[in-house]
């Protein structure tokens, strides 16, 4: 194992004289670390450390709390749940039938603005008990041919959509498939406000993922109509839907960004939305949200991360204080040899 | 010429009655010899000289090349590979690799199959290595050179391997026999040859073996040119003590007895050369049959390990279960309603409503892969990389290096690193372990005087610490009322009566006693003085005896330790060679008092005396009478002796008891005193023999020389008979000289080292080859005996040859007997018991079903000392107990004799000290000396396995917080076997995000100092009652563990999801939730094992915080340049940028380490472990000096009661002592209250 080793059956058999020298290399050399000599510190959980521990976090956490708090508070959010309410009430005993059918599916909604809204308005979708981390959604698409305008044939990955007759489908897979295939209009007051769709997926996205010379080919052309489709002298890149569409929530309920109304709303605003209302969603009950919000530098509307910092910084500050009681009633003096296993049980060891 | 004459001398006419008895024992074993050979088991042939003979079948018999590797180059692979996945878990590592190449596979290959390969690969070539070590080892023995005959008369050097049966062999003094020989002649003139057959069996005196008459001639080279005879003998057996054979020598047949036969691994001793014929070769020798392959031993923790990895692929199948099930139901379920999934296309098998039992069973595959972050192969890794660590430390440790040897420490195997911090019983060696298997002269006791220092270690001690007793008496009760002070002035009483009482005894020798008793062996060590003499009394020494008054006596005595022996002159260290060691100490001590015994012939002995009168050295001539030699039954030798003015003289030493029983009225006048010496002797361990002489008149000694010829001539039974009532008669009426005391020389630190054992609960058997009394005198030597101990001997009587029923019988009665004493001890005080056993009495106690009441008696002892034990003996009872107390046993010792029991036990340990590598070679542990077992142990073993059991349950903890989030995230993907983290991310988890900081714990990690270590052995039952390992602790991780986990997975998700990160306004997806989960997960668990140190060095500072550090250097890294990753971006561009992950990570980070932190600050305030309280102490220590008091109390305190070591001694001491003075204080109180009245 070590060098040492074979020298010492060579030493035993050896002459004498030459054991003399190989003696002295068989001692071990001295250093801190061999000897386990080295210096360390040696930390003492005393009550002032406990106390002080969870003090020290309470009094960093509650602040952080109440800040965060106070950012997701500024946040002004609007959602609108209406996957029930845009189908006429006749048909909505068969949900499933009439978004399959050919039927107008445009539904008018209102939105009351409940407080001054700062543009930039982040307009989102939100859908639940959507499976678009299921892995074989996930897996469903080629990076290849996304990226490459000549990794066109590049589509294994991406059964069963992924060839025509006509060759193979761009972009291929299930996740660009399934797009999502509802839209939004805006008006206020009878003014139209525009939604800037520009933007709104990463940059790293639309400049590395997402080729700018791979258009659409053969795009939703099989025999089952997926979701959205694409315009077709676009090129992948600039198909901004698809690029969010294309990053898969980590959840079954998730927000996609779908664009962004770029003037300030005021409280009391009357915003009426028109929206086509395409996507199924009905055959596995999940439902559909439309969210304006603003952000803060807490990003969206987040109270969770407000409450848990109070909760945990509470809780600490509750601890501190449990322990300061514990110390003051039933102090243990540091080092109190009471405490040790034989002075406690003298008879059981 | 004076070779010659030694040559010329007849031992056998030395020996008035020899030992052998050849004439007895031929008669016996003849028939027997006669009914069994050709029978099967009987059917060896051997043409003595003919050894072409043995080229061919039928009578080719294995060669003399001894093989212990367990592989060969090319079994190695095949077997080696067999071993290595006769484990469990890397059989599971195997599937998991061998799926990952179908495309079921959860990950990339290479991170399954690259760990598996270099797991296996390090076990592997660790073999290799061993094996390579024990192949080396076997050439150097296969290579020792002997001579052998070559035919033509003429002898060439061969090696061992090269030897065949058959061949006549030389060998000369000091050398080993290459196998198993017949003796044919040896350099004594009537074949006798001394042997010592310490390797064999462990016993330390020279054994004679004897030729038979009928190859007496062949003592030359020439003479062996026409030598031919056949030996039709036994079947290889592993009997040592048994023979059965015939030689057949010119058409005549004798018959063979064990006394003609050289067992490979003995030496020759005494004599100048031996000629043998080789019988057994190689693997047919006895020694080789004694010897057992050494299996492969796997620590308690490992084996614990074991089935934790158990309970984890438990929880792993279940989950896996889970997935498959819940993958299945979610599958059908979704057939139409999740359209997006199109899963009715039937295009993959994992996700097929119509098949949907192969899906879920294809599920359950992947699922096993996909968590087998449960059971982490890395943890193998990192644990063998550990312990290779560790040993090392072990192995470098300079407090364990011996210059003297200029050998250190070798941890041989690192399997066992941690076991040394769990043993609950030593077994130990006797000569060559404990004792330098060296005698030295240490005092006498001369017409009830003694020399050589009276007072012994143990008063001392005690007195000493009676004394602190007193001073912190008076400490604490500073101006406490008249009574206490009136009893401290008591002890001081006491105390200074005691002192000088010793003063007294020991006075007059210008403090040589007192420098003598200090310490017994330092003194040898600090002024080395004579081997074999270690004595200083100015009384005695520079011929001071002399201006003695009794002048007479101490010649006689002097004459007695110069003249009664079997020793004879040679050059060398000591000067003289005799049958035992006893006996030269005793000729090197009469030469150091003045009384040089220089020359023996066949009739006379020669001394160069100093003549008291003159002071001149003269030389004086005894003419040798009679011989009257020592044996067990005897116990006694004598020799008559005629001086130059005709007187002549019995002098005879022997055993007290058989001493006394012969004295005249006369010669009791220093009876009583020499009593109470030898008591005292016997106490310190030392070896006792009185000596004594008469006066023979020559009228008397004419009468009784033809009894004694007569009886010598007889033959038949009645012999021995006649013998022993012969010198029954002239041993008689005897007049006592005094008494000798040697030692058997313990190594360095040994008493001490035992008594740190015994203090840390350490139970230690001695299992030795030698005599009881040997046995017993090293009992008391290292102070596992103490003389108010219950001796309990166990021993079939001796007198009559009993049937093997009726011994068991008598062995049944006496364990009976020691029962009931137990429960009577039980209602009474506790007194200690120590239980003495020969080889005898075990073998039936094993063998039979008396075992089980046996080892019940025997664990019920403070002490078992088992004596007279053959190897397999030794092998056997460690097997037996521990298989009884399921306890871990350490067996420690250094002679072949040993390797039984060192493969046998838990841990086994060689001496590496003197001679012979086969114990070191079986052994796990190599130690140059004994004394370092306490370092080894204590410190050391405490360390390991302190080390690897937090090392394991923080493993533990680490992946299956890791691993369970993979499932809950499962949970979320319709149980579709999505993995939560990027693929690299995963990798490098084990790799290098988490892995070096474990093992830096388990390298540096030290929550107990090496100094509290030492000073507090009691810390060392953390380990036999497995504390840090136990399910408690293990289950308790668990669940914090899975309190992590949740709190790891749910935290981040509902943190950053659904709304928008940051104020970009994109939503956190899948790799982002992945990241910022892996960044809180790799801070916890850093942070957590920064929680369990308690010993940070720069290393654990630097591997802790740098992990952290590295997780992020690598994600800036793996995320801007690798445009591929779907991570690509991820921390530069996207949740780096947003503030709400890094709020994430402390807030977490304090969630996940908030139970385990509030569950140490509970345990510090309620229940502080022993090394938190100690650690304590030795911080406020610092702060206020002069506090050492309490530290010492708890020093004392701490200690177990045990009733072995030296402390336990001077604790009996000092209670008896007590006794004494509270006897005193009351006739005291009593006395002044009667003067009252």
């Amino acid at each position: 194992m070590n060098s040492g080793t074979p020298s010492s059956s060579a030493a035993g058999a050896g002459s004498a004289d030459s054991t003399a020298p190989r003696r002295n290399s068989k001692r071990p050399k001295y250093s801190r670390f061999t000897q386990q000599e080295l210096p360390a510190c040696k930390p003492i959980l005393t009550p002032k450390w406990v106390i002080g521990t969870f003090l020290l976090v309470s009094v960093i956490f509650i602040p952080i709390g109440v800040v965060s708090l106070f950012a997701s508070r500024d946040v002004v959010e609007i959602v609108d749940r209406y996957e029930t309410d845009c189908i006429p009430e006749a048909l909505r005993n068969d949900k499933v039938g009439f978004i399959q059918s050919n039927q107008n599916k445009t539904c008018q909604r209102t939105l009351r603005v409940p407080k001054n809204m700062k543009q930039p308005i982040y307009v989102y979708y939100q859908l639940d008990n959507f499976y678009q981390n299921h892995r074989r959604y996930v897996k469903s698409r080629s990076d290849q041919q996304l990226r490459n305008n000549g990794s066109l044939q590049d589509t294994s990955p991406c059964k069963p959509e992924d060839n025509t007759a006509s060759g193979p489908i761009v972009p291929c897979g299930l996740i660009a498939w399934s797009l999502f295939n509802d839209t939004y209009g805006f008006t206020r007051n009878n003014q139209q406000l525009n939604v800037n769709k520009r933007d709104i997926s990463w940059k790293s996205d639309r400049e590395h993922k997402f080729g700018k010379n791979v258009f659409p080919r053969n795009f939703q052309n099989g025999t089952l109509k997926g979701g959205a489709t694409l315009k077709p002298d676009v090129p992948l890149s600039e198909q901004e839907d698809l690029i969010v569409w294309m990053r898969t929530a980590a959840l079954p309920t998730f927000r996609k960004l779908y664009g962004k109304i770029e003037v300030d709303l005021q409280r009391d605003d009357v915003i009426n939305v028109t929206l086509e209302n395409n996507y199924n969603t009905y055959s596995f009950s999940g439902k559909k949200k439309l969210v304006l919000s603003t952000t803060s530098w807490l990003g969206g509307k987040n109270d969770f991360v407000g409450i848990a910092y109070l909760t945990v910084g509470g809780l600490c500050f509750f601890l501190a204080l449990v322990f300061l009681l514990i110390y003051l009633i039933k102090p243990r003096q540091l080092g109190d040899p009471s405490y040790l296993s034989w002075n406690r049980n003298p008879s059981g060891h | 010429m004076k070779e010659k004459k030694k040559h010329k001398l007849k031992w056998s006419k030395l020996y008035t009655f020899s030992c052998l008895r050849p004439g007895a024992d031929d008669q016996s074993s003849a028939p027997v010899a006669d009914r069994l050979l050709g029978q099967p088991g009987f059917s060896r042939v051997v043409f003595c000289n003919e050894s072409r003979l043995h080229r061919s079948k039928p009578y080719k018999y294995s060669s003399n090349y001894v093989s212990t590797t367990k592989y060969n180059v090319a079994t190695f692979v095949p077997i080696a590979l067999f071993e290595q996945f006769r484990r469990v878990a890397n059989l599971y590592f195997l599937l998991a690799a061998i799926l990952s190449l179908t495309p079921l596979a959860a990950f990339n290959r290479v991170s399954v199959v690259a760990p598996l390969v270099f797991v296996i690969g390090i076990s592997m070539v660790k073999e290799a290595v061993e094996d390579w070590h024990r192949f080396l080892q076997d050439r150097k023995v296969n290579s020792r050179k002997v001579l052998v005959h070559a035919g033509e008369g003429l002898f060439v050097q061969k090696s061992w391997e090269n030897l065949g049966v058959g061949d006549v062999v030389k060998v000369s003094k000091n050398e080993y026999f290459p196998s198993d020989l017949l003796l044919l002649s040896s350099s004594y003139e009537d074949g006798l040859c001394y042997v010592e057959t310490m390797n064999l069996d462990g016993e330390t005196n020279l054994k004679a073996k004897r030729s038979l008459e009928s190859t007496l001639s062949l003592d030359e080279e020439a003479s062996f040119r026409d030598f031919r005879a056949t030996i039709r003998c036994e079947d290889p057996n592993p009997s040592l003590y048994t023979f059965v054979g015939n030689l057949i020598l010119n058409e005549e047949t004798h018959s063979l007895t064990t006394a003609q036969i050289l067992l490979r691994d003995s030496k020759l001793r005494n004599t100048e050369f031996a000629y043998g014929a080789v019988i057994f070769s190689g693997g047919d020798t006895k020694a080789v049959r004694n010897s057992t392959r050494s299996p492969s031993k796997r620590s308690r923790v490992e084996r614990t390990m074991d089935r934790v990895i158990y309970l984890l692929f438990g929880v792993m199948v279940f989950i896996s279960l889970v997935t498959a099930v819940g993958s299945a139901v979610f599958t059908m379920r979704s057939d139409v309603e999740r359209w997006y999934l199109r899963l009715h296309g039937g295009d993959d098998e994992l996700f097929d409503p119509d098949r949907a039992v192969l899906s879920g069973f294809l599920q359950f595959v992947k699922a096993l892969m996909l968590y087998g972050y449960l059971i982490p192969i890395s943890l193998y890794v990192s644990i063998e990389v550990v312990k290779v660590l560790q040993a090392m430390m072990i192995n470098n440790d300079l407090a364990m290096y011996d210059e003297a040897t200029g050998k250190a420490v070798e941890a041989r195997t690192s399997n066992l690193n941690e076991e040394l911090g769990q043993v609950e019983m030593i077994l130990s060696d006797k000569t060559g372990t404990l004792t330098c298997n060296q005698m030295e002269f240490r005092k006498c006791s001369i017409e009830g005087i003694s020399f050589g220092g009276e007072v012994t270690e143990v008063d001392l001690a005690a007195s000493r610490r009676m004394n602190i007793d007193v001073e912190r008496h008076r400490f604490s009760l500073d101006g406490a009322s008249d009574s206490t002070a009136r009893s401290v002035e008591m002890f001081d009483l006491f105390t200074a009566d005691g002192s000088t009482e010793k003063e007294g005894l020991s006075g007059g020798g210008g403090g040589g006693g007192g420098k003598g008793r200090d310490s017994r062996v330092s003194v040898s060590e600090k002024e080395r003085g004579v081997k074999g003499f270690n004595f200083r009394d100015g009384r005695l020494m520079d011929k001071m005896w002399i201006y003695r008054s009794n002048v007479g006596e101490m010649v006689m005595f002097f004459r007695v330790m110069a003249l009664c022996h079997t020793g004879i002159p040679v050059e060398g260290e000591a000067g003289y060679e005799a049958e035992s060691p006893e006996e030269v100490a005793f000729l090197v001590a009469a030469r150091e008092f003045g009384f040089r015994f220089c020359q023996r012939t066949q009739s006379a002995m020669v001394v160069e005396e100093v003549d008291p009168m003159s002071g001149v050295e003269v030389m004086r001539e005894y003419k040798l009478l009679n011989l009257l030699e020592f044996n067990s039954s005897r116990k006694r030798m004598s020799v008559i002796v005629r001086n130059e003015d005709g007187e002549i003289f019995l002098f005879c030493k022997g055993a007290d008891e058989v001493i006394f029983d012969r004295l005249s009225d006369g010669g009791r006048t220093y009876q009583q005193a020499t009593v109470m010496h030898l008591s005292n002797y016997a106490e310190d361990g030392l070896r006792t023999m009185v000596f004594s002489y008469r006066r023979v008149g020559a009228s008397e000694y004419e009468k009784w020389s033809g009894v004694f010829a007569k009886a010598k001539a007889a033959v038949g039974p009645e012999r021995d008979e006649l013998l022993e009532s012969a010198s029954d008669m002239i041993e008689r009426d005897l007049i006592l000289l005094g008494a000798v005391a040697v030692e058997d020389k313990l190594q360095r630190g040994v008493p001490e080292c035992i008594d740190k054992l015994a203090q840390a609960g350490l139970k230690i058997w001695l299992l030795t080859g030698d005599k009881k009394e040997t046995a017993v005198n090293i009992g008391f030597a290292c102070s596992l005996l103490r003389h108010d101990m219950e001796q309990l001997h166990l021993s079939t009587s001796n007198e009559v040859r009993m049937k093997a029923k009726d011994a068991k019988e008598e062995i049944m009665i006496q364990l009976q007997r020691f029962n009931q004493l137990f429960i009577e001890e039980d209602i009474g005080e506790k007194s200690p018991f120590a239980l003495v056993v020969d080889g005898k009495a075990l073998e039936l106690c094993l063998n039979t079903n008396l075992s089980e009441k046996f080892l019940s008696v025997a664990m019920n002892c403070d002490v078992v000392i088992c004596c007279r034990v053959s190897p397999k003996q030794k092998a056997s009872i460690t097997r037996r107990v521990k298989e009884y107390s399921g306890k871990t046993i350490l067996a420690i010792g250094d002679g072949a004799n040993d390797v039984g029991m060192i493969q046998e036990a838990d841990i086994g340990v060689g001496i590496s000290g003197m001679e012979g590598m086969q114990a070191v070679m079986a052994s796990d542990f190599s130690l140059p000396e004994f004394r370092f077992l306490e370092r080894l142990l204590i410190i050391h073993g405490q360390w390991c396995y302190r080390r690897i059991s937090k090392m394991i349950l923080y493993f533990v903890y680490k992946n299956v917080a890791f691993g369970l989030t993979l499932f809950y995230y499962n949970v979320f993907t319709g149980f579709s076997g999505q993995e939560f983290y990027d693929d690299w991310y995963m990798v490098m988890f084990n790799v290098l995000l988490t892995s070096l900081p474990v093992v830096a714990l388990g390298v540096l990690e030290q929550d107990v100092s090496s100094d509290v270590c030492i000073k507090f052995p009691a810390l060392y039952k953390h380990g036999q009652q497995n504390t840090c390992f136990s399910w408690k602790r293990i289950l308790g991780w668990i669940s914090n563990a899975i309190l992590t986990s949740l709190i790891l997975f749910t935290l981040p998700i509902s943190i950053l999801s659904p709304s928008a990160l940051d104020r970009r306004g994109s939503p956190a997806d899948a790799t982002h939730l992945g990241a910022a989960t892996y960044t809180c997960a790799i801070w916890a668990v850093n942070c957590q094992i920064a929680l369990i140190t308690s010993h940070f060095t720069w290393i654990s500072h630097f591997l802790t915080w740098g992990s952290i550090l590295s997780w992020y250097a690598f994600l800036s890294l793996y995320s801007s340049a690798y445009s591929d990753a779907a991570a690509y971006k991820v921390f530069t561009d996207q949740i780096g940028a947003a503030p709400v992950y890094w709020l994430a990570t402390p807030l977490v980070v304090a969630a996940a380490l908030m139970p385990y932190f509030v569950h140490l600050a509970v345990r510090r305030s309620f229940y502080p472990a022993d090394e938190d309280v100690i650690r304590e102490m030795e911080r406020t220590e610092r702060d206020a000096v002069g506090d050492s008091v309490v530290w010492e109390r708890e020093q004392e305190r701490s200690k177990r009661e045990t009733q072995v070591g030296y402390s336990a001694r001077v604790e009996a001491k000092i209670r008896h002592l007590k006794e004494q003075l509270q006897k005193k204080r009351k006739s005291f109180i009593l006395s002044v209250t009667n003067s009252r009245q």
